[in-house]
């Protein structure tokens, strides 16, 4: 019958050598609000559970010089409630708060959701274009990399077996530069996106957009950083013709899938229209700095 | 016998006391199915089909059986081989061997889920791996997933023996086709020659389950001497005796089911799914054995109700005279006969009076589960495509939908199509309660529309016990037979406080096990206040009678002479003589004294229910981009007779409207190509949560029943048939669009806004 090893080492090191002697399947624990789920369903059973609670600095937020420091697990709650945070970035906040519901806030976490993997997590588009990175620990010690590069396709990352996300950092936001995110469902809450897009602007006195990101979710394996998407704003007011360029660059990026959640045609379009709606709440928080 | 009419001189009717279960459920302390604990108790699993449709060629149970912790483990081959018979135990009709195959497949599965062979053993976890280690071998046959489909010729065949009836000449060759009905009446052909306009579309909708918060569950022993005890939740403990003695072939004398809280039902725990399989499991291992479903288990085991499809053509004069209506049905019944289709037939027209009329139904096997009773079943599918037409002839017209319904609405003295005359109904004081509400002078913005839909259901009496007994402080313990899914306690304990003239809080009310209670059939059909009520207040008349009689024999004067008034007995009259008047609570005291205990039971089989009638207005507004649809106002009108208690009525009415937004909006079972559900929990099985909806306005019209003490009609099931129509008349209102295919989810909205370039 099977029955999963648990441990809650209290250092990195100690998670590392857990996460590289498993005899069998490991998987990290944070919130476990996909994990204790996907194993509850006989989706996962891992052989070994290595809960990282315990290891300083993997819940808590603090700003530094080079950004804003955020541990692995801190949940959801946690981090709306953090006032310096939200008003430096209010799109990276709201797509963590959109996780699941107001209970499971209490322990959904940025590095679950970004190491599940779904191409559909509420939080990753946002810290993309964010521009948030993320810090990975393993047994050959601590490397830094952009959030986009953890998911490799649905389920899978690029980290190895040993390693783990230990924390993520996010750039302080400077100057006119403000942020959005934005999902549809087909519900208002306690739901999975059926798109999501997230949207990091920097504009300039006149209100042109100097710097951008854009990213989308759950229109493809994994999500998409819309480098095309990124142009079209840059040297642009947020006017019709942009926003219409915009959207065409979005539509034409999306590779979904025909689904439970939704039919390639619907997210294609939708996709379209959320870029544009996320835009155009970026630039009005951008330009109000 | 009360004076119906006469609502100003009731203390307790129409109040709103706290309900005497609402602190056990607050506090998280009340007793569910799966809570149930029995000694030495140990714990059941299923083996379910990954096929739609297969032949079982062999079961392996061997790895199984040698596992360390499993007591036991049945297959069909350890439950009697029943018969083919019809049994009306349950809220539809359904046949015993249908049912005994669908607890457990015999030699074929019909559907993704069918239960194969279960397994208990000393934990659930040993219990899971038991039912993994049990091997199945299938031979795969071809399925048939859609209705139409279904009914094609070279289709699938699921049962051999199904002929269809209903059609001359009979079919000499099976089919998935199990009958055909048909109600008629003038004369249709001349009736649309007479219309101006006439509309006729065909309309589909979706199976959608009836999503109670408590999966199925019970707790079962099957003691050496032959006595069984099932503790469970469900719609009517005596249906699950009746079908667990009927199913494992024992007698009903050995069977005692006690009722748990049920957190739900709906329908769909009018029949059960677990309880005679415990109920073996348990013969077997010697032991009492707990068997809870998973949600996922529930959605692919137990009976969502029929999706469908509906052809309506409806006409009418420029003067909004309905001239003729006709209606064909086609309902899926899952993987045994038995769609609601004569319900959907029967309902879709009610609330017209129409001179020429025709309803047409199918009732259709698939590989599909078997469908379930789901609120006012058949009639929310059916009304949906007649309440969209009707919508799309007043607008071809140019008359507003109400005062089209008005002008052929159904009265009394109506002639419905499926027979019986109305009296006493409300339907047009519930039309004029809509349109008088203040939420229709509500401006509507861009994009927004509002949309207009009635609905029809019969309501039914039947067979209740109730006994009462007078404490001796003047107390009341107060029990029945009705299993309380809507707050039923509530209004037993008040309507037998109203006739014994004490507070509702002097009344206790519990629900009696099947030994302790005279027979009662399913809490459903709308029938719990209506007919185990009139037990109650009769139970209570006689109770009223013997503290009269008490009264007499310590005052010494003749019964006649003594009558009951706010909970004490005063002399008729002066010439009765001067006595102070004796409360409830004296008499009981002394009732030793007087010839014993003060008790009374009362069984009925009450016939006369009032039928229900709703009329729903709602308010949208259509994202054209998303093709997202927020409920922005909801108002349902409703005759309720008279409400016992508002507040439960309400909410029967709001729960209802909720449940009927998620049908329009997101609810579907949906099937990959193997024919295996893809959708089985609550994350793509889309209910409404609480942030999609606006606070449902209730308007209670009381037209009162006379066939009831207090005048009530059933509540609970008619709110779910206006709401899918209202809303697509809505989104139409909102955009031009007609949606005829249910769910009306966004990327379905989005396409149809596609297609029609709006």
């Amino acid at each position: 019958m099977y029955s999963p090893t648990y441990a809650a080492p209290t250092t990195v090191d100690e998670a590392v050598g857990l996460l590289a002697n498993a005899s069998g399947a490991a998987r990290v624990l944070s919130g476990g609000t996909d994990l204790i789920i996907q194993m509850r369903s006989g989706r996962l059973r891992p052989e070994v559970i290595v809960d990282i609670k315990k290891i300083a600095g993997t819940i808590g937020i603090r700003e530094e010089a080079d950004g804003w420091h955020i541990g692995a697990a801190t949940p959801g709650a946690e981090i709306g409630e953090h006032a310096g945070l939200c008003a430096a970035w209010p799109g990276v906040t709201e797509a963590v708060q959109l996780i699941g519901s107001t209970q499971v806030q209490g322990r959904a976490s940025f590095a679950g959701n970004l190491c599940n993997a779904s191409p559909a997590g509420d939080s990753v588009p946002g810290l993309v274009a964010a521009g948030a990175l993320a810090v990975i620990v393993g047994k050959n010690g601590k490397r830094t990399v952009p959030v986009e590069d953890v998911p490799v396709s649905p389920g899978r990352t690029s980290l190895a077996a040993d390693e783990f996300v230990y924390e993520f950092i996010i750039p302080k936001a400077s100057g006119k530069t403000s942020d959005a995110y934005l999902r549809f469902i087909p519900r208002t809450e306690m739901d999975i996106a059926v798109v999501g897009c997230g949207i990091t602007v920097t504009l300039d006195a006149s209100g042109t957009c100097t710097a951008a990101k854009v990213c989308l979710g759950a229109v493809a394996p994994t999500i998409l950083v819309l480098d095309d998407a990124a142009k079209i704003l840059i040297g642009n007011k947020l006017d019709d013709a942009t926003l219409a360029k915009l959207d065409a660059a979005a539509q034409a990026a999306c590779k979904p899938i025909d689904d439970k959640r939704g039919t390639i045609e619907f997210r294609t379009k939708v996709a379209g229209v959320l870029a544009r709606r996320v835009a155009a709440i970026a630039f009005e928080r951008a330009a109000a700095r | 016998m009360n004076d119906i009419s006469l609502k100003d001189a009731l203390k307790v009717v129409g109040t709103r006391p706290v309900r005497p279960d609402g602190v056990d459920k607050v506090m998280g302390r009340a007793q569910f199915g799966g809570d149930a604990v029995m000694p030495g108790m140990i714990f059941g699993s299923t083996v379910r089909s990954p096929h739609a449709h297969a032949r079982i060629i062999k079961i392996d149970t061997s790895a199984a059986e040698a596992m360390k912790g499993v007591r036991a483990v049945v297959t069909a081959a350890d439950l009697p081989n029943i018969t083919s018979e019809e049994a009306f135990v349950g809220e539809g009709p359904m046949n015993f061997r249908d049912l005994s195959c669908n607890l457990m497949a015999r030699d074929k599965v019909l559907y993704d889920g069918h239960v194969v062979a279960a397994v208990a053993a000393t934990s659930t976890s040993i219990a899971r791996a038991a039912a993994e280690a049990i091997k199945v071998e299938y031979e795969v046959l071809p399925h048939v997933i859609n209705e139409m489909e279904a009914m094609q010729p070279g289709a699938p065949v699921l049962h051999d023996d199904i002929f269809t009836s209903g059609v001359d000449p009979k079919p000499t060759t099976p089919s998935n086709v199990v009958k055909r009905m048909e109600f008629a009446k003038g004369d249709l052909e001349a009736g649309f020659a007479a219309a101006d306009k006439i509309v006729e579309r065909t309309y589909t909708t979706a199976p959608v389950h009836q999503a109670y918060i408590e999966p199925h569950a019970c707790v079962a022993a099957f003691n050496p001497d032959g006595q069984c005890q099932v503790i469970c939740s469900s719609q009517g403990h005596f249906m699950v005796r009746a079908y667990c003695a009927k199913l494992l072939g024992i007698d009903i004398s050995e069977i005692r089911v006690t009722p748990a809280e049920i957190g739900g039902g709906f329908g769909g725990k009018t029949l059960v799914y677990l309880e005679p399989l415990a109920l073996a499991l348990s013969r077997k291992a010697g032991r009492p054995v707990r068997m809870v479903m998973t949600r996922e288990e529930v959605f692919r085991g137990s009976g969502p109700t029929s999706g469908g499809t509906i052809n309506v053509k409806v006409g009418a004069k420029m003067d909004g005279t309905i001239t003729a209506a006709h209606a064909e049905v086609i309902l899926q019944a899952g993987a045994y006969p038995g769609s609601p289709i004569g319900p959907a037939l029967m309902t879709c027209w009610a609330m017209y009076d129409i001179e020429n009329a025709s309803a047409v139904g199918f009732d259709v096997v698939s590989n599909r589960p078997k469908v379930a009773a789901y609120r006012a079943p058949g009639a929310p599918i059916s009304t949906y495509a007649t309440e969209s037409a009707v919508d799309e002839l007043s607008r071809a017209i140019g008359m507003d939908p109400i005062e089209l319904r008005l002008k052929n609405a159904a009265k009394d003295g109506t002639k419905a199509l499926y027979g019986p005359t109305f009296q006493n109904i409300g339907y047009v004081e519930t039309l004029e309660a809509a349109k008088n509400h203040p939420n229709l002078q509500a401006k509507l913005g861009p994009n927004q529309g509002r949309g207009v839909a009635a609905g029809f259901w019969f309501n039914i009496g039947g067979e209740s016990s109730a006994s009462l007994a007078v404490n001796e402080d003047g107390t009341i313990a107060l029990v029945s037979g009705s299993p309380d899914i809507g707050g039923s306690r509530a209004s037993m304990a008040m309507m037998a406080a109203e006739v014994l003239g004490v507070n509702v809080e002097r009344v206790r009310p519990i629900i009696g096990d099947t030994a302790s209670v005279g027979f009662t059939f399913v809490t459903g059909g709308s029938r719990v206040t209506f007919a185990t009520g009139t037990a109650v207040c009769d139970a209570s008349d006689d109770i009223v009678k013997q503290l009269r009689g008490r009264a007499a024999k310590l005052w010494e004067i003749d019964v006649e002479a003594v009558e009951w008034r706010d909970g004490s007995a005063y002399p008729a009259g002066d010439n009765a003589g001067k006595f102070e008047p004796l409360s409830l609570a004296d008499i009981a005291v002394k009732s030793g004294r007087t010839g014993g205990p003060i008790a009374a039971k009362a069984t009925v089989n009450a016939q006369g229910a009032g039928p229900g009638w709703g009329v729903h207005v709602v308010d949208v507004e259509v994202d054209k981009e998303t093709g997202h649809v927020k409920i922005l106002r909801y108002t349902a009108a409703q005759d309720v007779g008279r409400a016992i208690h508002p507040s439960y009525v309400e909410g029967q009415v709001q729960g209802g409207a909720v449940q009927g937004i998620g049908w329009a909006l997101n609810e579907e079972y949906i099937y990959d190509k193997d024919g295996r559900l893809d959708n089985g929990g609550f994350l793509d099985y889309r209910v409404p949560v609480a942030s999609d909806l606006p606070k449902i306005d209730v308007a209670l019209v009381e037209v009162p029943n006379p066939r009831h003490p207090f005048g009530a009609k059933g509540v609970g099931e008619v709110p779910i048939v206006p709401p899918m129509a209202a809303i697509a008349n809505a989104i139409f209102d909102a955009t031009g669009v007609r949606m005829t295919s249910l769910p009306m989810s966004p990327p379905k909205v989005r396409a149809a806004l596609d297609a029609a370039g709006k």
